[in-house]
C-alpha cells in the first residue's frame, strides 16, 4: 500500500495532504506542512512537547496517528496568534520570564489555552493538573504558573 | 509500522474489514497504548481499523437499570459526564488518575480494559461495578464478565484481529450504593499506581448489603478480594467491620515485590490502608 490521502483543518485552513498511513500527526506538521513549532521530545506520549489542540481537545502529536485527523480541526502554535499579534498567554509568558529553553513551551501555551477557553478564572491547584502533561526541565514551572494566573486577569478583562 | 489506515463509519463495517483482512487488521480506538507497542515492534499489524470515529460507540447511555459505554467514549468524557458522576462515580474519579490530560483526551474506557493491564485505573473501577464487556465478532454478539478476558499481563482473550469490543455494560448504583476509588502512586499525575483500590457497596440501614471490592495490581488482572466481600456482607457498618475486610482484602491479595512499585510488606501495609479508605468514603457517598 502507498499513502493515503488526509483531509483536515489546520489552524483554520483545509488541507490536503498524502501520507504514509504510519505517519504520526506531529510528523505531517513538522515534516510535509513545515509547522516546525510543534515540538518532539519523548515521542511516547509522556512529555506534553508535541501538544496539539484537535477538535478543541489537547492530545499528543507523537502518538497520535495522522488519519485520526480526518475530516478534523487541528490548532497548532502557529495557529494562536492574533494576525501577528501574540495571545495574552504568549504575552504573559515572555513577561513572566516562564521561557528558557523554549523547547515545552508551545505545548505548554496550548495547554494554558484549553485550560483557559474551559476555566477561565482557575485556581492554582487546577492550573497543575492542567499543565501535568507538559513538562518543563527548565523553569521549575513556578513562572509558568505565575504567567497563566496573569494571563487568566489578562483575557478576564 | 501499518501500511494501511482505515476509518470504518460503522461497527458493521468495522467487522466486515476484519474480516477481510483475514487476521492481519488490528483494532485501535484511543491507540494510546496499541501505537507505542507496534512503533516498538512488540506488536505487529499490517493494517489498522480505526473504531473512535464510529458514531454509536461514543455513546454514554442508559439502557434500563444498566449504563452503557461505547468503545469510542475517551477518559475526559467520562469525568464530565453527569451520569457517571452521579450512577458510577468510581468510574470518574478512576478515570480522573489516569496519565494526563492529554492521556485521558485519547484513551478510551474499553481500550483500559482490552490493554489488559493489571491495574489500569478505569478497568479496576469497571470490576467494582461488576461491569461486563459487550464484543462483537463475526458470528455475532456476546456478552462476557470483564473477568474472563484477561490472559496475561498486557495480554487480553479478545482478538482484536477478528472481534470488536463495543462497549462495557454495568449496573448503575441506586441511591442505597456508594462507591469509591484510592490510589497510591509516586505522583500525582503521569505515574503508575503502585496500588490502587476499588470499593462499591450497598448498604441497608446500618449494614452492609452487598459489597464489590477490588485492588490492583496484585494479579494478572484487577482482583476481587471475596474474602473482604464475605466479611462485610450483612455485617454491621462501623469501623471494625471494615477494618477486618480491608486485613482481608490485603491478605487475600498479597502484593509481592516489585521493582517499580514496592516491596511486599510496604505494599500489603498499603493495601490494607487504600482499602479501607475505599469502602470508608463508599459508604459515606451511599449516606449522602
Ligand atoms: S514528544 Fe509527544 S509526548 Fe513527548
Ligand atoms: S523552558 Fe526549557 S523545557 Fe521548559
Amino acid at each position: 500500500m502507498g499513502k493515503q490521502f488526509l483531509t483536515m483543518t489546520v489552524n483554520g485552513e483545509t488541507v490536503e495532504v498524502a501520507v504514509e498511513p504510519s505517519a504520526m500527526l506531529i510528523d505531517v506538521l513538522r515534516d510535509q506542512l513545515d509547522m516546525i513549532g510543534t515540538k518532539e521530545a519523548c515521542r511516547e506520549g509522556e512529555c506534553g512537547a508535541c501538544t496539539v489542540i484537535l477538535e478543541g481537545m489537547t492530545v499528543n502529536s507523537c502518538i497520535t496517528p495522522a488519519m485520526k485527523a480526518q475530516g478534523r480541526s487541528v490548532l497548532t502554535i502557529e495557529g494562536v496568534d492574533d494576525q501577528g499579534k501574540l495571545h495574552p498567554i504568549q504575552e504573559a509568558f515572555i513577561e513572566k520570564g516562564a521561557i528558557q529553553c523554549g523547547y515545552c513551551t508551545p505545548g505548554m501555551v496550548l495547554s494554558v489555552k484549553v485550560l483557559l477557553d474551559e476555566n477561565p478564572n482557575p485556581l492554582e491547584e487546577e492550573v497543575k493538573m492542567g499543565l501535568s502533561g507538559n513538562l518543563c526541565r527548565c523553569t521549575g514551572y513556578i513562572k509558568i504558573i505565575d504567567a497563566v494566573m496573569v494571563a487568566a486577569r489578562q483575557m478576564g478583562q | 509500522m501499518w501500511e494501511e489506515y482505515l476509518s470504518p463509519s460503522s461497527t458493521q463495517e468495522a467487522v466486515d474489514m476484519l474480516r477481510s483482512y483475514n487476521g492481519e487488521a488490528q483494532i485501535i480506538a484511543g491507540g494510546t497504548d496499541l501505537v507505542l507497542d507496534l512503533s516498538k515492534g512488540t506488536r505487529k499489524a499490517k493494517c489498522l481499523i480505526d473504531i473512535g470515529d464510529i458514531d454509536e460507540l461514543k455513546k454514554i447511555d442508559q439502557d434500563g437499570d444498566e449504563i452503557v459505554i461505547g468503545a469510542g467514549v475517551v477518559f475526559s468524557r467520562i469525568i464530565s459526564s453527569k451520569l457517571i458522576q452521579e450512577k458510577a462515580y468510581v468510574l470518574a474519579e478512576a478515570a480522573a488518575t489516569i496519565g494526563s490530560p492529554q492521556i485521558r483526551n485519547t484513551g478510551t474506557v474499553v481500550g483500559n480494559v482490552v490493554s489488559a493491564q493489571p491495574a489500569a485505573d478505569a478497568a479496576v473501577a469497571l470490576f467494582a461495578l461488576d461491569a461486563r464487556a459487550e464484543i462483537v465478532g463475526s458470528d455475532g454478539k456476546r456478552i462476557v464478565p470483564l473477568g474472563e478476558l484477561y490472559e496475561g499481563v498486557g495480554i487480553s482473550k479478545v482478538d482484536s484481529t477478528a472481534e470488536i469490543v463495543t462497549g462495557v455494560r454495568f449496573k448503575a448504583l441506586g441511591s442505597n450504593q456508594g462507591s469509591a476509588f484510592m490510589r497510591l502512586a509516586q505522583r500525582k499525575a503521569l505515574a503508575l499506581p503502585v496500588l490502587n483500590a476499588a470499593a462499591t457497596v450497598a448498604i441497608k440501614g446500618d449494614k452492609f448489603y452487598e459489597s464489590l471490592v477490588v485492588i490492583a495490581p496484585v494479579a494478572t488482572r484487577p482482583f476481587r478480594s471475596e474474602d473482604a466481600e464475605n466479611c462485610l456482607k450483612g455485617a454491621s457498618i462501623d469501623k471494625g467491620t471494615i477494618e477486618e475486610a480491608a486485613e482481608a482484602a490485603a491478605g487475600e491479595a498479597n502484593p509481592r515485590d516489585s521493582a517499580l512499585r514496592g516491596s511486599a510488606e510496604y505494599r500489603k501495609k498499603m493495601a490494607k490502608v487504600l482499602v479501607k479508605r475505599a469502602i470508608q468514603k463508599a459508604v459515606e457517598r451511599a449516606k449522602e
